[in-house]
């Protein structure tokens, strides 16, 4: 994905301006510094719902407390999806539909004919190419020398999982991170050059993909596509190419940069955290509360957004019909009021689904069993393989306002003795 | 107070007692039942504390609400008796009442 505002100044320290109309956490920078945490606790304990009136992406309301962003996420009637679900505008003229972005009853409908594809009772079928996946990944990399996680790991793993996901071609499965890439961007950044080329190459896609499906229709399979092309409620959604696409899109990119980055998050965390990764070592079971625990400590989407349908109160502040609400997930998982140290990786916690990451409600992650399955099948392998994933330098981190991930994390690995 | 049954997905059971008002719910969670995992802590807002309610119960256990509608539609194995075990409360009336729990939880 893209970041358009490249030249911002850069403000590090919260309590060096005041808490006004120009509070503006939503920046990049604020993430990519890795100093937003300052930032939220501010917002948690004098602002806890805050009106920044100026920003490139117009006036929003900051929600910051869980109890709070609960509550909108829930009240989808309330806070509309629509048109987007981010901070950012969708600028470009050939939007894709995509249930995520809709409210009911459309939502609905189509959530309802691509879910079967990621039930638990699928996602079992998947495991075992899965862990295979993994296993020849993890077996390839070098013990004692210097690399980049992020390259050789998490994006080869995220990728290499789509790919099982869709039964995609194995070996042309670089294309998949590349739509991705596309279908997120947007003129004049650096993955395309203009609209019309965005457009050329996510034409390729869904042509790729309708020629998957006619392969596919009358031999049922576990891949998604097969599943798709062979359900009664599904079995024409090849018709109706923007709506196809749409849906592999919402696939292909809901997965791909947040699994990615809690790949990468965990092995981070775990090295902040040394005695929790002790206690790993000794037992691990763990790994069951570990893989919820990365995902809330990571935060992979810093947030959503939603429009309010009418004027509604939260948190003492009087939301007007029309206004941005941006339910701020990297604040609500910091807030020490229902969390108990929430800064903190706590590898056992009681309750580690009890956080905001994967969102509430009717949009609730549609993959989040998917990619709890990923990241515990990876954490099991790296446990059998490796005594230590030593982090060696400081992890290169994202510039966005939405995504919070890493760019680099240079690791040196120690084998079991 | 009632006598709660949980018939787990193996066959095998957990019976426990629950005091008036708590959640079906709760009364899993807090004796450490498995099976249910309740996310979102009973805010009708994650669906994973999905149960089927034994066919004959199932006139005891209250109306759906508009909330809970929306969020069991979410779950593709959703069955007749299917209902979302924090929406449902306990009281006297309840006592014995059988609860199936699914396979997976989503
Ligand atoms: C750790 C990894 C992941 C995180 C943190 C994450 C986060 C989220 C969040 C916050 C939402 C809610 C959107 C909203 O409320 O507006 C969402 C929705 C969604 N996610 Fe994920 N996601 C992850 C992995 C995946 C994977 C692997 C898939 C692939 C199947 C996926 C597919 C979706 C879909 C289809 C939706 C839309 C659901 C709807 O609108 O009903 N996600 N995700
Ligand atoms: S506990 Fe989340 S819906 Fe019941």
């Amino acid at each position: 994905m893209s970041e358009t505002t490249m030249t911002e100044e850069r403000i590090t320290d919260p309590y060096s301006i005041p808490l006004d109309g120009d509070f503006h956490v939503a920046r990049g920078s604020l993430f990519q510094d890795n100093v937003h945490e300052a930032w939220f606790e501010r917002l948690r304990t004098e602002a806890p719902v805050h009106y920044c009136e100026n920003s490139e992406f117009g006036a929003y309301w900051s929600v910051s407390k869980y109890e709070d962003i609960m509550f909108v996420d829930k009240n989808h009637d309330l806070f509309s999806s629509e048109p987007a679900i981010t901070i950012m505008d969708m600028q470009e003229d050939f939007p894709l539909p995509m249930f995520i972005a809709m409210d009911q009853p459309k939502h609905d409908v189509q959530r309802a004919t691509v879910s079967p594809a990621v039930q638990p009772v699928n996602l079992a079928k998947m495991e075992g190419l899965i862990r295979e996946r993994i296993g020849t990944i993890l077996d390839g990399l070098p013990i004692g020398e210097e690399f980049d996680w992020v390259d050789r790991v998490s994006i080869e793993l995220t990728t290499q999982m789509l790919a099982t996901l869709f039964d995609f071609p194995f070996e042309e499965r670089r294309k998949l991170t590349r739509w991705s890439d596309v279908a997120t961007s947007s003129p004049g950044d650096n993955t395309v050059e203009s609209e019309d080329a965005r457009r050329a190459e996510l034409y390729e896609c869904v042509e790729y993909f309708t020629r998957l499906w006619h392969e596919r229709v009358g031999k049922p399979g576990t891949d998604l596509i097969s599943m798709l092309a062979n359900a009664e409620s599904t079995k024409d959604l090849v018709n109706n190419p923007a709506e196809y696409l749409g849906n592999l899109i919402l696939l292909i990119v809901g997965g791909n940069d947040t699994t990615r980055n809690s790949i990468s998050g965990g092995v981070l965390a775990l090295n902040q955290f040394p005695a929790e990764y002790d206690k790993l070592r000794q037992d691990h079971s763990l790994i069951r509360t570990l893989v919820p625990e990365i995902i809330r400590w990571q935060t992979p989407l810093t947030h959503m957004r939603r429009v309010a349908t009418q004027d509604t109160e939260v948190g003492g502040k009087l939301i007007k019909k029309g206004d941005k609400v941006v339910m701020w997930y990297v604040s609500g998982n910091r807030d020490e009021t229902v969390i108990d140290r929430p800064k903190e990786l706590v590898i056992d916690r009681k309750k580690p689904r009890e956080h905001l990451s994967f969102g509430f409600g009717i949009h609730r992650c549609m993959g989040n069993r998917l990619a709890e399955m990923q990241l515990r099948v990876t954490w099991e392998e790296i446990m059998k393989r490796f005594e230590f994933v030593e982090v060696v330098g400081e992890p290169v981190r994202t510039l966005h306002t939405l995504i919070k991930g890493y760019t680099e994390l240079p690791v040196v690995l120690h084998s079991k003795k | 107070m009632a006598e709660i049954i949980f018939i787990h997905h193996s066959g095998e059971k957990s019976v426990v007692e629950a005091s008036d008002g708590m959640s079906v719910m709760n009364a899993a969670v807090d004796n450490g039942v498995a099976g249910i995992d309740a996310d979102c802590g009973g805010e009708c807002s994650c669906a994973t504390c999905h149960v089927l309610v034994d066919e004959g119960w199932l006139s005891k256990v209250g109306s759906i609400s508009t909330q809970e509608e929306n969020m069991l539609d979410l779950n593709p194995d959703r069955q007749s008796n299917s209902r979302l075990s924090c929406q449902i409360a306990v009281t006297d009336e309840l006592d014995g009442i059988v609860i199936n729990l699914p396979e997976f939880q989503y």
